[in-house]
Order: C-alpha cells, then sequence, then structure tokens
C-alpha cells in the first residue's frame, strides 16, 4: 500500500501531458486530419509555458499562452493539409522537426532556470478517500482539468451536434459536404483545437512536473500520444487509461532506477517505448471490428469538393 | 396540377472537368407536382448537372432561378436551405453512424445537445407517413442497399425539401422494389413536390414522368412530354443515330464443368459473413449469370473465385485438381481470369500508363524479362498489339490510363483479361457504365470467348444483360443462392425479382 499510492499517484501525474496531447490528437483524427506534428507542438508548448512562467510568474498565464501558441502553430499544418492538401505525413513529420529545432534554438538562455509551477491542490473532502483519494484527488488543477476534460470529450463527440459533424467530416467529407457541412472549416477548428492540447501537455512537462526547461523534454511522448489515439481507438476514455498505464510504466521505471538495481538504465528507460510496440501489435493482430469501426474512415486524405471519389 | 412558374430554373448551365464540357450550356426546369426525367446515357452529364443544382458543384456559366428569382448556390447548405435536396447515385450517409445521426447531418435547428429521442419520434412518422420504414437506431452499415436509400430519401423529406432529386435510384433496386419508389414517387408529386428523376432506361422514364429532357454527351437535346413520344423516339434521342449492335448469342454446346467451388463461406472486409455455404459450378464454354442485387455477396464471391479472398469453409477444384488456398499466382497461370467491377482500383493502377498496367499482370513471363531486368520492347509490343485488338482509343501507350474514358479502360481491362486462352473468366459488371457501344463491343467479346471454351462467370446487375448472355441463370440474395435456372429464357422478371430479394426458387411450388 505504501509503495502503491506513490506510483500510482505518479502514474497519473506523469500520464497527464500524454493525455492532454492524445486528446489532442483524437479530436484532430476524428476530423480526418492525421498531425504527425504533435511532439514538435508539445515542444513549442514546453518552452512557451515555461518561458512565460517564467517571466510573468503566473503558470495559468504560461498554460494559456502555450495553448495559443500551439494552435498557431498547427495553423500551419491545417493552411498546408486543408486548404492546400498537402500529404498529411509529410507535413507532420516537418512540423516535428520544426518545433524540435526551434524550441531548443530559442529556449537556450532559459536553460537552467527554474520556475516555481504550479502546486498540488489536495480537493477537500475526495482526498479523504483511500487509495483513490491520494491517487486522483490529491493532484494539481491541471490533472482535475484533464479529468473534466476525457469526459467533456467524450460527451461532445458523442452526444452534441458540432460532435456529430466532426465525426461525419472524418468518416465521409463528402457526405458531409453534401449534408452541407463545411468540411475545411470543421478541420480547421479540430487541427487548431488539437494543437492548443498537444501544446498545453507539453507546457505541463515543464511548467508543472519539472519546473524547467529542458531541451527536447517531451522525449516521444508526442509519439507515444500518437500510438495512444490507436490503443484507444479514437475513444477518449480509454485513451485516458492507456496514458495512465504509460505513465505508470514510466514512474515504475524511475521507481525501479532510484531503488538501485543492476538492470541497465538504458533498459528501464525503453519500457514505455517497448510497451507501446507490444500493446500496437497485440491490437493489430486483433485487428476486426473494433479498430475498423473506429477508425475515421477519411483519415489522411485530403478533400477536395468537386474531386471524385 | 402542374403550374406556370418553375420551382427552379436551371439556365445556360456550364460546367467542365479539365477542360471537358460535362454540362454544355444546359437548361432545365421542374415545376411543383411533377416528375421531371432526365435522361441520358452513361457520362452524358446528368449527375454533374444535379450537382451543380444542389450546390456541390460551381458551374462555371449560367444562372439558377428560384421560383423566378435568381440564387447562387455558394454550397449544398445553402441548396438545401432554398428547399432543393438529391439522393445521390452513392447515397452520401455516413456508414459507421446510426439513421437518425445521418438524417439531422448538417442540420442546426436540433440544438447543442441532441436529443435522440425527439428525433427518432419525427423519423417514425415521417416513415410512417410516407411507407418508408426504417429503423431509426440502426447503424447504417448494417442496413441493406434498398433500406440506405430509404434513409436517403426520407432525409429530403426530414429536410422539408420542395425539389427532389433521384439519381439513378432505380439500379440498385429489385423490380418489386422499384416499382414501390414509383408509388412513393407519385406520392411525392401529388403532394405538389418538384420531383427530378435520373435514369437511362427508357421504360422507368416512360412510367413514371411527366416530362423527359434527354442529355447526350453535356449537350440537351430536347424536353418533351412523356406522353407524346415512344421509346424509339427516346432511345434516338439518347443515343442519336448511331446504330446499335444487336447482341448475337451464337450456338455454344456446355461442356463438362471445369470449375467448382463447394460450400464456400468467406468474410467480407468488415468480418462478418458475406458467403454461407455457397456453391457453384463453372462449366467449358457457358456463360453462368448470377444476379442480385449490388453488396449481396457479389464482390467477396469473385474474389474467392480467383483466390483473393480467404475461404472460410468449403473448397474449390479446377479441372479436378483441388485450388483451396492456392496463392493467386497459380489462379492466373491456370488462365484463370478475373474482370473486377472495380476498374480503378482491383483492375488497373489509374497512375500507371498502359505498357505498365499490362506488364503488372504478366511481368513473371519469361517472354517479357531479359534475366532479372524487365523486357520493354516486348511488352510494348504485345500492349500495341492487345490495344489494336480492342479497339481502345489512346493517344499513346505512354499515358496513365486514368486519362482514358471509361470505355476505353474497360476495354483496355478486358483486352489484357481476355487476351491468350482463358479457361475460366469471373466478370463482373463488365458492362456497368459503359455507353450501348461499348456494352455490345464488351458482350460480343465474352461470347467470342465462351466460343473458344473458357467457362464464365458473369455477374450482374441488369436483368436484360443476364437474360441475354447467359446460358444458366442463379439468383445470389445474403450470401446463397437462391436458385439456379438451367433456362433463363423461362424465368420472368417478376420471378427474378423475387428471388433477388430472397424468395427460394423451390418455394415457387409447380410450374416455375
Ligand atoms: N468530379 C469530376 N471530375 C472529373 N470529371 C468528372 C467529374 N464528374 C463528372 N466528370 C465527367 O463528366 C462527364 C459527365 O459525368 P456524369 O455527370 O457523372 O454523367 P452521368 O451522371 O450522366 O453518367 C463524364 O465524362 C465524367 O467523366
Ligand atoms: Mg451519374
Amino acid at each position: 500500500m505504501d509503495l502503491l499510492v506513490p506510483i500510482l499517484a505518479a502514474a497519473v501525474r506523469s500520464g497527464t501531458p500524454i493525455l492532454y496531447a492524445t486528446l489532442g490528437e483524437i479530436i484532430t483524427e476524428k476530423s480526418g486530419v492525421m498531425n504527425l506534428g504533435i511532439e514538435g507542438v508539445m515542444l513549442v508548448g514546453a518552452l512557451t509555458g515555461f518561458g512565460v512562467t517564467y517571466h510573468s510568474a503566473s503558470p495559468w498565464l504560461g498554460l494559456a499562452v502555450a495553448f495559443g501558441v500551439g494552435a498557431a502553430l498547427c495553423a500551419i499544418h491545417a493552411f498546408l493539409c486543408v486548404t492546400l492538401g498537402v500529404n498529411q505525413v509529410v507535413c507532420g513529420l516537418a512540423l516535428t522537426m520544426f518545433g524540435t529545432g526551434a524550441s531548443s534554438l530559442v529556449g537556450r538562455s532559459l536553460v537552467g532556470e527554474t520556475i516555481e509551477g504550479m502546486r498540488a491542490f489536495p480537493l477537500p473532502g475526495l482526498s479523504e478517500i483511500p487509495l483513490l483519494g491520494p491517487v486522483l484527488f490529491n493532484q494539481d488543477a491541471m490533472v482535475y482539468l484533464s479529468f473534466g476534460l476525457v469526459f467533456l470529450l467524450w460527451f461532445f463527440l458523442l452526444h452534441t451536434r458540432p460532435g456529430l459533424k466532426l465525426r461525419a467530416v472524418g468518416e465521409s467529407p463528402i457526405a458531409a459536404a453534401a449534408a452541407g457541412i463545411s468540411v475545411p472549416t470543421v478541420r480547421w477548428m479540430a487541427t487548431l483545437f488539437g494543437g492548443g492540447l498537444a501544446a498545453l501537455g507539453g507546457a505541463y512537462l515543464s511548467v508543472v512536473n519539472s519546473h524547467m526547461w529542458v531541451e527536447q523534454m517531451t522525449s516521444g511522448r508526442g509519439w507515444i500520444a500518437v500510438a495512444l489515439v490507436i490503443f484507444g481507438i479514437w475513444h477518449p476514455l480509454r485513451s485516458a487509461l492507456g496514458a495512465y498505464l504509460f505513465g505508470g510504466v514510466g514512474a515504475l521505471q524511475l521507481r525501479v532506477q532510484a531503488a538501485g538495481t543492476s538492470i541497465p538504465a538504458p533498459l528501464l528507460l525503453m519500457l514505455p517505448y517497448v510497451l507501446t510496440v507490444v500493446v500496437l501489435t497485440g491490437i493489430s493482430i486483433r485487428k476486426g471490428k473494433g479498430i475498423l469501426l473506429g477508425a475515421p474512415a477519411a483519415l489522411g486524405l485530403p478533400f477536395h469538393r468537386e474531386d471524385r471519389d | 396540377m402542374t403550374t406556370a412558374s418553375p420551382l427552379v430554373d436551371l439556365r445556360g448551365i456550364t460546367k467542365t472537368f479539365l477542360g471537358v464540357a460535362a454540362n454544355d450550356s444546359v437548361d432545365f426546369d421542374v415545376r411543383a407536382g411533377e416528375v421531371h426525367a432526365l435522361l441520358g446515357e452513361n457520362g452524358a452529364g446528368k449527375s454533374t448537372l444535379m450537382n451543380v443544382l444542389c450546390g456541390l458543384y460551381r458551374p462555371d456559366e449560367g444562372r439558377i432561378f428560384l421560383s423566378g428569382e435568381e440564387v447562387h448556390f455558394r454550397t449544398p447548405r445553402d441548396a438545401i436551405a432554398a428547399g432543393i435536396d438529391m439522393v445521390h447515385q452513392h447515397f452520401m450517409l455516413i456508414p459507421v453512424q446510426t439513421v437518425w445521426e445521418n438524417m439531422i447531418l448538417g442540420q442546426e435547428d436540433f440544438g447543442f445537445i441532441l436529443s435522440k429521442s425527439a428525433i427518432c419520434r419525427r423519423i417514425d412518422e415521417l416513415a410512417g407517413q410516407y411507407g418508408l420504414h426504417v429503423d431509426p437506431e440502426a447503424p447504417v452499415w448494417q442496413l441493406s442497399i434498398g433500406e440506405q436509400q430509404r434513409v436517403a430519401i426520407l432525409r429530403m423529406l426530414f429536410r422539408e425539401a420542395r425539389v427532389l432529386v433521384l439519381d439513378e435510384p432505380t439500379a440498385v433496386l429489385t423490380p418489386q422494389e422499384a416499382r414501390q419508389l414509383f408509388s412513393t414517387l407519385r406520392r411525392m408529386r401529388e403532394e405538389g413536390h418538384g420531383v427530378i428523376f435520373i435514369s437511362h432506361k427508357l421504360d422507368e422514364v416512360a412510367e413514371i414522368s411527366d416530362r423527359v429532357t434527354i442529355l447526350r454527351k453535356g449537350r440537351k437535346v430536347g424536353t418533351v412530354k412523356t406522353s407524346g413520344v415512344g421509346p424509339e423516339e427516346l432511345a434516338e434521342m439518347m443515343i442519336g443515330s448511331r446504330v446499335v449492335p444487336a447482341v448475337n448469342k451464337r450456338a455454344g454446346g456446355a461442356g463438362e464443368a471445369v470449375f467448382q467451388a463447394r460450400n464456400i463461406s468467406v468474410l467480407n472486409d468488415k468480418d462478418l459473413q458475406a458467403l454461407h455455404g455457397l456453391s457453384l459450378e463453372l462449366r467449358r464454354g457457358e456463360i453462368l449469370g448470377l444476379a442480385g442485387v449490388d453488396g449481396n455477396g457479389q464482390t467477396e464471391l469473385c474474389e474467392a473465385l480467383v483466390g483473393l479472398r480467404p475461404l472460410v469453409e468449403g473448397s474449390l477444384a479446377f479441372d479436378g485438381r483441388e485450388m483451396t488456398g492456392a496463392p493467386v499466382r497459380d489462379f492466373l497461370s491456370r488462365d484463370v481470369r478475373y474482370i473486377p467491377a472495380d476498374r480503378r482500383g482491383t483492375g488497373l493502377v489509374p497512375t500507371m500508363n498502359l505498357r505498365e498496367n499490362y506488364a503488372l499482370r504478366h511481368y513473371w513471363r519469361d517472354a517479357f524479362r531479359k534475366g532479372p531486368f524487365m523486357n520493354w520492347e516486348a511488352i510494348a509490343g504485345q500492349t500495341g498489339r492487345i490495344v489494336e485488338r480492342f479497339d481502345v482509343v489512346t493517344p499513346s501507350l505512354g499515358v496513365p490510363v486514368r486519362m482514358l474514358s471509361g470505355g476505353n479502360l474497360q476495354k483496355l481491362m478486358l483486352a489484357r483479361e481476355l487476351d491468350g486462352d482463358p479457361r475460366v473468366v469471373i466478370a463482373m459488371q463488365p458492362t456497368w457504365g459503359l455507353d450501348v457501344g461499348a456494352t455490345a463491343f464488351v458482350r460480343e467479346r465474352l461470347l467470342d470467348v465462351r466460343e473458344k471454351g473458357a467457362a464464365i462467370l458473369l455477374v450482374s446487375e441488369d436483368l436484360e444483360e443476364l437474360l441475354a448472355l447467359s446460358d444458366r441463370l442463379a439468383v445470389i440474395h445474403k450470401g446463397r443462392i437462391m436458385g439456379l435456372l438451367d433456362d433463363p429464357r423461362l424465368a420472368t422478371e417478376e420471378m427474378l425479382g423475387l428471388m433477388m430479394a430472397g424468395k427460394p426458387l423451390a418455394s415457387f411450388g409447380e410450374g416455375a
């Protein structure tokens, strides 16, 4: 018990940045746009969040600006992929490289600085519940916000009119267009919102988790988020479980290392990534209806109203 | 019934794609309380004109008037708001979403949070009123094609459209279902809707429409009162003074069985069972026709027969040799040929040129290689020969095949597949979307290989075609054979229609 609670609490904390990015990517992909620039956007978000918090001493301002900058960055993706119909994979990879490079360059002067960041905020009453309390409700505000977001997005996708529109555009843009929906508008908005959430995930790393900026500090979390979208079959609730699972493996690996073992550290560091590969392989072998029905049918395909097929 | 001022009036609509005019200065109007048919061969520009009317395509030139006032439709939303709605050839429904979700798609007046029960109630009400029953909570992909069409029609009424466009709605229906559709259309006409009915079938147009407008190669030939013209006149307006070559079915003695499928079951792409223990036998020098509404397992059957789709159960045998689970190459090298319905996907690679598309099918043969390299000269020579023999019109052998017209594309595929000495030919919808000339050509070539002794499976939705070409005729419904007629001449359209809707031949009793 004394060992379990801290590990589970850490799982939630280290799963949260991945969760934000995953939720963002779900929204983007549900509209039919694949954004492989998440890793780069997270990095830019991490730097922006840290920089603004450093200068303003307000973590909330840092997070908000990070969201905005992430959305702005993904406007490039939206313009190229939605408006011009450029290949989405190529464009996403370019965005990742750009984000990685730009954040390293701009962030040089901030390396080594620290900030106050955000403190844990135990929810009165709830945090007293045994096991669940310390794991879920003795966290910071951004964690609580992410809980809300998971349910909000799930409800949005399944039970609201704009959510229906979003899904329709990702499934069959031509049918959506024929029903009077503006496919480019929906895709633009989904891409910007998804980018904002990814940047927020990145900012969580620097502003809330570590209180500092380190070059390439996301270390592949953006890619894990992309994989988690598939793991969760484009469903916010399942993806949240996935994010915590991966956060848990990361947290466990830290603890095992700290406890001092003879297992070489690089092997332990590989764990979350190995798990990604194993889980994706497992899902693909099981293949079948789940994935086929969950994956937006028009994912990755550019759309022009007057093109055939 | 009909009033003087038309509900909508299209004037001088021109729409070009890549420099080719799909519509060339076309006028068209529809009045309240009439069914106006739009008649023309495939590729005449019917769908294009209606896509312009519905705001999906923007015309290069031309004006649209709504009850006398000029309007500009920038998007389908504008057209829908103006009361113009369409059931597209492919329905434009979202397969993974439910019926009720599809109904309200793009509609803004249902609040932010959707109330399923209220929407479903509206749907049930409308469905009852028009006799178009559907389950509002069923996902669309689970519905049959006929039911999906019902959903699409209901959606127009749900959106309170005044002008209803139906693009080739009967193409996916059994004759009985088509009759039902006609009574729905009459009902709409009585209620004062303006109905536009698109078809390339003369008898349907004669039966249902008040006026008919004929399109040919993007141009309007004329608009006439249906009651005032005979079928010959309509046919002539539709295809011009071209002579329609008659297909002469030559005698051919059916030989021994060469290809057998026994109790085969296969899954479709969604992992649902598409064929349920189906058996059939192809005989030398014979065409076995397979009738059925699209989507009843025909594609899966064809793919299974040529080794492209694994069998869950059952076996295949060719010349008495077991072929179950054999690689596709074994089928190819034994001269089992496949003409898929999906010409631009399974059949040909649109972005590759004619030579390359020919080579894809034969590249491993010794005649077409020089050691490890391709022998492009030999390939080009052979491609040129078949292109000439099958009369494929193309600027050169080096153009990507997507530049070819639909008819020439099909001729090219046929040329490749029927070249040499085919033993078994699996042909799916080989004349779909072709004009009368190309259609006759394709049928002739199939009869040629039949005469040479090939065993042919002909899958088609066109009953006339099947009755004209088949030596034996089977009907498929939901992955099962409903019956096999040894003499198709004895079959009535009525009876085939019932079988296509799932009534087994055995249940017709004596005299069938
Ligand atoms: N979106 C498009 N892009 C390019 N060409 C098209 C497109 N839609 C139609 N065409 C071409 O326009 C012509 C008319 O097509 P269509 O309107 O579909 O005919 P119909 O409905 O009468 O069969 C055809 O030659 C077709 O190839
Ligand atoms: Mg058409």
